[in-house]
């Protein structure tokens, strides 16, 4: 479809990086692609889904890892640094300069009841975004029942996540493997 | 403990956080949560809470909440210290491992891993939305307003950030009780 994209240099990592962060309100994923694969076509969407595929599969945030993973296609130990840099600096700014701004005004009840009807509208946001994961678990019985047994021991009983998450990853895949399941 | 005094406790517990966060941060709310709120008892949940919505409510990666609570505990070196120890390890491991994905992108224990991982990811997620909506529910309205605005966000394509600030103005006018 096009000839080949152009290697981006450091500045055009962290720039490209500090677009996404900006940009992305509510998931920056879809402003990353948008960026790496149609604008700056740094990847074709192959390479892109394939590489986002590890950055899934890998603890941490996924856009994250996945700056950390082109910077250093393309630049090396430095561009790894440039990108994740580039995603950081504006988002933290940002959420210090609002935490800042709730710190000096959180005594005055208005504030505190817009932080109530935020606060709630944000848990809504990660019900949602559970909502989605779990929907590819309809037509699988045993992953619901790994599903419904990892919320009890983290939401219900409140036990202590590396334990958890070993025993339940392990038991995950042996099932996918023995059962397809 | 709070301040400079516990930040190098609070970046020994996001390091941790950073290789267990399976499915990205919202994994690892509740482990977060649990080692703020009940562990070291830096913050109520409430508080824990506030600190994740206005994180919701700024642009960018959805971990932002560990940059608030670094603020929080020990100002700008504190934020930078909290977001560090949260991103480096699991940062490392993708800078490392970027090259292998590649080798083995034809290999079925990859389908394997992944189709595993997604119930156990789903669950911890879940688990999340469980632990933030139980501190956010005041009372009857709050919790008709998280029910009503998880419909919204699923079934309809609206922005996100009108949702939450939507959310914000209901308080404001002193509808939530």
């Amino acid at each position: 479809m096009s000839d080949a994209p152009a290697k981006p240099g450091l500045a055009a990592l962290f720039m490209g990086f500090f677009t996404i962060g900006v940009c992305g309100f509510g998931g920056v994923l879809p402003w990353a692609r948008r960026m790496v694969v149609e604008q700056r076509r740094w990847m074709t969407p192959a390479e892109f889904t394939d590489l986002l595929g590890l950055c899934q599969f890998l603890p941490g945030g996924n856009v994250i890892n996945l700056s950390v993973a082109i910077g250093a296609r393309f630049a090396g130990t430095a561009g790894a640094l440039a990108a994740f840099t580039g995603l950081m600096a504006a988002p933290m700014t940002i959420v210090i300069a609002l935490g800042v701004l709730y710190a000096g005004t959180s005594d005055m009840p208005i504030v505190q009841h817009g932080m109530a009807g935020l606060a709630a509208t944000a848990s809504a946001l990660v019900l949602a975004t559970a909502l989605k994961i779990a929907s590819p678990l309809r037509f699988r019985p045993i992953g619901i029942i790994v599903a419904l047994a990892t919320f009890l021991a983290i939401a219900v009983l409140r036990w202590p996540l590396p334990p958890v998450l070993l025993a339940a990853a392990t038991l995950s895949m042996l099932l996918a493997w023995r059962f397809r399941a | 403990m709070s301040g400079l005094a516990a930040l190098p406790t609070l970046a020994l517990i996001f390091a941790q956080l950073s290789l267990l966060a399976f499915g990205g941060g919202s994994s690892v709310l509740p482990e977060m949560q649990r080692q703020v709120v009940q562990v070291h008892p830096w913050m109520t949940s409430s508080e824990f809470a506030a600190l994740y919505a206005l994180a919701q409510a700024a642009p960018g990666p959805n971990m932002l909440v560990t940059t608030l609570i670094g603020w929080r505990m020990a100002g700008v070196s504190g934020a930078l210290v909290a977001t560090l120890s949260l991103c480096a390890p699991s940062s490392l491991l993708t800078f490392c491992t970027a090259h292998l994905w590649y080798r083995f992108r034809d290999a079925p224990w990859r389908a394997l891993v992944q189709r595993g991982l997604l119930p156990v990811t789903a669950g911890l997620i879940m688990a999340s939305a469980a632990v933030l909506t139980q501190s956010t529910t005041t009372g009857w309205q709050t919790a008709v307003l998280t029910a009503v605005a998880t419909l919204v966000f699923l079934v309809t394509r609206l922005h996100p950030l009108i949702v939450l600030a939507a959310g914000a103005a209901l308080g404001m006018l002193g509808l939530l009780g």
